[in-house]
């Protein structure tokens, strides 16, 4: 902190509590939901203070819900969608990472078109997108496979943009200097730029594996063995009911549940972008 | 843990590799919840009746979702053997003469013994071209039903036994249980496109489109635009703003069930298989279980109310081998006691005349009250062409027109006539770029 | 008209290397894809693809002949711009008051992110328990003030209902990366200007501003093009579009037709007109907006 100012920090508190307790509110429904039976849910006034129904609806979750609603063992589940979360988080990381450094460092032929090319994946609905990419996708042999569930949700002009904003941020000395010491452009790549990047890579990270962890539209499309069944596509189908009653309060225990390894990993990133009280003092 | 995912997945990857000299037969549904879980166990009886033939269902996601990858499938080569397609797809189904396999010439092709007489005229017909072949199997059907609430009944001085016939007598009721004090509401209703427009047409004998509300062919338009839907629309309106009914909001009116398990409403006209669901969440009151109203100085005689929800269709480009399994599965399913067990247990309509016999001589419907109200209501009359069914191509898009213009009128900016006047315009629209596609 | 550095690296073919994977998976599952798309919008087609009939500008035609859907621009517009300036001003605020926080930021932050991990097949029934007019929270609490919430009936409340989903979803995201951007804003400049006696308002506008203006013009493309092309999903599970199109965006359209109706022709001409309006914006802001960007 730059200087002291008491009131300005109880000010900065109360608004943050604020904000929080808006912000979060769905959250704590959910939480509050997964704690009652399902009868109440449907039937009064949504309450807002927890039930008696908590252990009796995690319990289910765990062990008789994947049965009662056809769905995979849990942990067969929760495995995939945390490989598909972390396999998308990582690879979109790395290609964006690469791609951006191509277009910010080099001067070269198409680079115009290359960014344009990446940069207007952002501008079409999935829906048009969806029956020719699944045509691709079969003719290459990749349904029910990683390959097919991960490589297409791999690129990200979102990610690419992000770096190239931040690749511009970086004073044009260092890399003179990177010149002048006779370091070639992957050196530079690896030794500056990558440190440099941390606070943005870690804000990615989890930006990105929520993104591959609730997928369920593309993998029930392209895949038909219940081997590649995830959370989301359980939790789908638990959702998904026609004609007949939802358990909302299991559904909500489920998806609080689905919440905790995201949060974990916005805990785990911040060490590489929140400073700490030890380093303002470097 | 790790150790016992290895098996897991092994074990899978085994029964695999076992059953592969069985022929196998996919099957993509689109039923989720425990009713899935019925689905495949339904399924894995079929499988283990026999050994020549294996059924695989898959879970595809919600009803359009399931459609749509159905149709990417196709269109890459990768279709499943059987889909299970919503009603509204019918029209889409039933244009793609060159994807879909009539059930009736698969089953005389493979022959399998297949007695259209012994279904239930009102189900199949939906699912019919005009000549009375079937071409998709119904599986999971259901009808509009009424669902009252007994105790708010007799608080408001009325015989709890004794449901409202006519839409004269819901007026009346409702009004009786508003001014008690009851309840706040009289009544609401889910899918007011279905229920309220559609049902209404074909129950009171109008037609709902030309051309035998479009069974006819492509070249059809919407009549729903009739007097009585008008004065019907306009009653709805009136009966809104004096407090009588409350609108469950767009497409499946998702709101008119929670207002009548929160005792809001005192009744309310949904599908008849969400009555499971209505006896688990009426959890401080009892239900009663009651056709859909009529209007009496229309009709002395109300017809058959048509039905909803999915059948299954065949689609082309699998082997003879693999037809046979959706032949043998298909007589399979139509058994008596697979139908009576998938009825009872789901709370759809039964499909064969046999499957309801049975029921009744296994005392069902004596010990669960209300549970054939929905069959005595679509095998009243003789199914006429206006109370056959609906069948229209995109008819997905026009019950979304539909429903606008229904809120059009619920706030005030059209009254009834002008309401369903620009939907029947707007659906026609709608009906020829369908035409125009096909 | 797009920057790079004023000094590069020479290198005859290690930036198609970089560039490889990241274009050859987007020319495959994106272009290609978005190019048959484009064709059909110049085509009718049945659902499974039997007959295909060139119709050349027909779809587009229609849809310009449309009042519901010329409507449905300025809806979009209200929508858009409403979701965007919230989403990024809460994401702001936030942002800048963790950064004043020392030993309390994590544990700031990790609250505010969380809501961005509800996964979107629940997020949709949240809405519902929140505000559906006969059992939901917050109708019960508005009626104590004398509001009769009804988003079914009402299109002003339905707008209001899809504009907070849709910026709720977007307000963690913003605030992520909003406050990734000043935790990298040197210490020593802040110090320095405190020094010189600046308040912390004033430095705000001095320093932090500029200096997150490359993240703000990120984010201000991410968040235009999420609310033009992401919220479908929003509006399906609350509003659908209701009551009478009083929420029936530009995408929730093409959606509605090309998903759910199965119209391909028409839903393909609909995204490619929407794609068009997307990159004319985009293409304004990098030609205009870029220019006052510090980097």
């Amino acid at each position: 902190m730059v200087e002291n100012r008491p009131f300005l920090t109880f000010l900065t508190h109360a608004f943050l509590l604020c904000g929080f307790v808006v912000v979060a509110f769905p959250v704590y429904v959910a939480i509050i939901a997964s704690t009652h039976d399902a009868q109440t849910l449907m039937s009064t006034t949504m309450p807002l203070l927890p039930g008696s129904h908590f252990i009796e609806n995690y319990r289910t979750i765990f062990t008789s819900a994947s049965a009662a609603n056809g769905l995979p063992a849990y942990p067969l589940m929760a495995m995939n969608s945390m490989i598909m979360a972390i396999v998308i988080t990582i690879g979109k990381i790395v290609i964006s990472i690469l791609s951006a450094f191509a277009i910010v460092y080099f001067r070269f032929r198409f680079r115009q078109l290359a960014f344009w090319i990446i940069f207007i994946t952002l501008m079409l609905p999935v829906e048009v997108r969806i029956m020719p990419t699944y045509k691709i996708v079969a003719d290459l042999g990749m349904l029910n496979s990683w390959a097919g569930l991960i490589i297409p949700l791999v690129a990200s002009a979102t990610a690419t943009f992000l770096f190239r904003q931040f690749f511009m941020t970086v004073p044009e000395e260092m890399m003179e200097a990177a010149r002048v010491d006779g370091a070639g452009p992957m050196k530079f790549f690896k030794d500056i730029l990558l440190p440099l990047s941390r606070t943005n890579i870690a804000a990615l990270c989890v930006i990105l594996f929520i993104y591959g962890w609730v997928q369920y539209l593309w993998p029930m499309l392209v895949t038909t063995d219940p081997s590649y069944y995830t959370l989301m596509m359980g939790m789908k189908r638990m959702v998904a009911v026609q004609d007949g009653e939802v358990q909302w309060n299991l559904v909500m225990a489920a998806s609080v549940l689905a919440m905790l390894p995201p949060v974990a990993i916005v805990i785990f990133m911040q060490r590489l972008f929140i400073r700490g009280l030890t380093e303002t003092e470097k | 843990m790790i150790k016992k995912l290895v098996l897991t997945a092994a074990a899978v990857a085994l029964s695999a590799t076992t059953s592969l000299a069985a022929t196998e037969v996919t099957w993509w549904h689109a039923m989720g919840g425990e009713l899935g879980k019925k689905l495949e166990e339904v399924a894995q009886k079929f499988n283990e009746s026999q050994s020549e033939y294996k059924v695989v269902p898959v879970y595809k996601g919600t009803y359009p979702e399931t459609l749509t990858a159905a149709i990417a499938a196709f269109r890459a080569k990768q279709q499943p053997a059987i889909v299970q397609v919503f009603e509204v797809g019918t029209g889409t189904m039933m244009a793609a003469k060159g994807a879909v396999y009539p059930v009736y010439k698969l089953m005389a092709d493979q022959g399998e013994a297949f007695d259209t007489k012994s279904f239930l005229g009102p189900v199949t017909g939906y699912y019919s071209d005009t000549e009375g072949n079937i071409l998709s199997l119904p599986f999971n059907s259901s009808t509009p039903i009424m669902y009252y609430n007994k105790d708010v009944f007799k608080k408001a001085g009325l015989d709890p036994e004794v449901a409202p016939k006519t839409w004269k007598e819901v007026e009346e009721f409702s009004k009786k249980i508003v001014t008690s004090g009851a309840a706040k509401c009289g009544f609401t209703s889910a899918w007011i496109t279905w229920v309220q427009t559609e049902n209404l047409s074909a129950i009171h004998d109008k037609p709902f489109g030309s051309l035998e509300n479009g069974f006819g062919g492509f070249d059809t338009k919407f009549e729903f635009n009739g007097d009585l839907q008008v004065k019907h629309w306009a009653n709805l309106k009136k009966w809104q703003d004096e407090g009588l009914f409350k609108y469950g909001g767009p497409v499946g009116g998702d709101q008119a069930a929670t207002m009548f398990y929160s005792q809001e409403c005192a009744i309310t006209m949904n599908s008849s298989a969400g009555r499971a669901g209505v006896i688990n969440n009426a959890k401080t009151f009892t239900p009663g279980f009651a056709p859909l109203p009529y209007y009496d100085d229309e009709t002395k005689e109300p017809k058959n109310s048509i039905i909803g929800g999915a059948t299954l269709w065949v689609l082309n480009g699998k082997d003879d081998a693999t037809y046979k399994g959706v032949a043998k599965f298909f007589s399979y399913l139509s058994k008596p006691e697979v139908q009576a067990d998938w009825h009872q247990f789901t709370g759809y309509l039964p499909i064969t005349n046999a499957a309801y016999e049975l029921g009744q001589k296994q005392g069902y419907y004596e010990k669960n009250p209300g549970a054939d109200v929905s069959i005595r209501q679509i095998m009243r009359g003789t199914p006429s062409a206006n109370s056959k069914g609906v069948r229209f191509g995109n008819f997905a898009q026009v019950r979304t027109v539909v429903d606008e213009e229904f809120q059009a009128l619920l706030a005030g900016k059209k009254d009834a006539k002008q309401a369903l006047d620009s939907a029947a315009k707007r659906g026609d629209a709608i009906l020829r770029e369908f035409q125009a596609a096909n | 008209m797009m920057d790079t550095k004023r000094t590069t690296f020479q290198n005859k073919w290690l930036p198609y290397v970089l560039l490889a994977p990241q274009l050859f998976i987007t020319l495959i599952f994106f272009i290609w894809p978005a190019g048959q798309a484009v064709k059909s919008s110049f085509e009718r087609e049945d659902p499974f693809g039997f007959s295909t009939v060139f119709v050349g500008l027909q779809h587009y035609a229609r849809l310009m002949q449309d009042p519901n859907y010329l409507d449905s621009f300025l809806r979009t517009a209200v929508f858009a711009v409403a979701v965007t300036v919230i989403s990024m001003l809460l994401g702001l605020l936030f942002a800048v008051a963790v950064d004043r926080l020392m030993r309390s930021a994590r544990v700031y932050t990790t609250l505010l992110v969380w809501p961005y991990a509800v996964a979107p097949v629940v997020a949709g029934v949240l809405w519902f328990f929140l505000f559906n007019s006969s059992t939901g929270i917050l109708p019960y609490y508005l009626s104590f003030f004398g509001i009769k919430w009804d988003h079914n009936l009402n299109g002003t409340h339905a707008m209001i209902l899809i504009i907070i989903a849709a910026a709720w979803k977007q307000i963690s995201y913003n605030f992520l990366f909003f406050l990734a951007g000043l935790q990298s804003v040197p210490h020593t400049l802040m110090e320095a200007a405190a020094i010189d006696g600046s308040g912390p308002i004033k430095r705000f506008f001095d320093i932090s501003l500029p200096l997150l203006s490359p993240t703000t013009f990120f984010l201000f493309i991410v968040n235009v093009n999420y609310t033009m092309f992401d919220t479908f999903s929003i509006v399906d599970a609350t509003t659908n579009g209701g009551p009478a199109q009083s929420t029936n965006i530009l995408v929730y359209k093409v959606y509605q037709d090309g998903y759910l109706g199965l119209n391909l022709g028409s839903s393909s001409a609909q995204s490619v007109l929407l794609m068009l309006i997307v990159i004319v914006l985009i293409f304004v802001q990098f030609r205009f907006v870029e220019r006052r960007v510090q980097y």
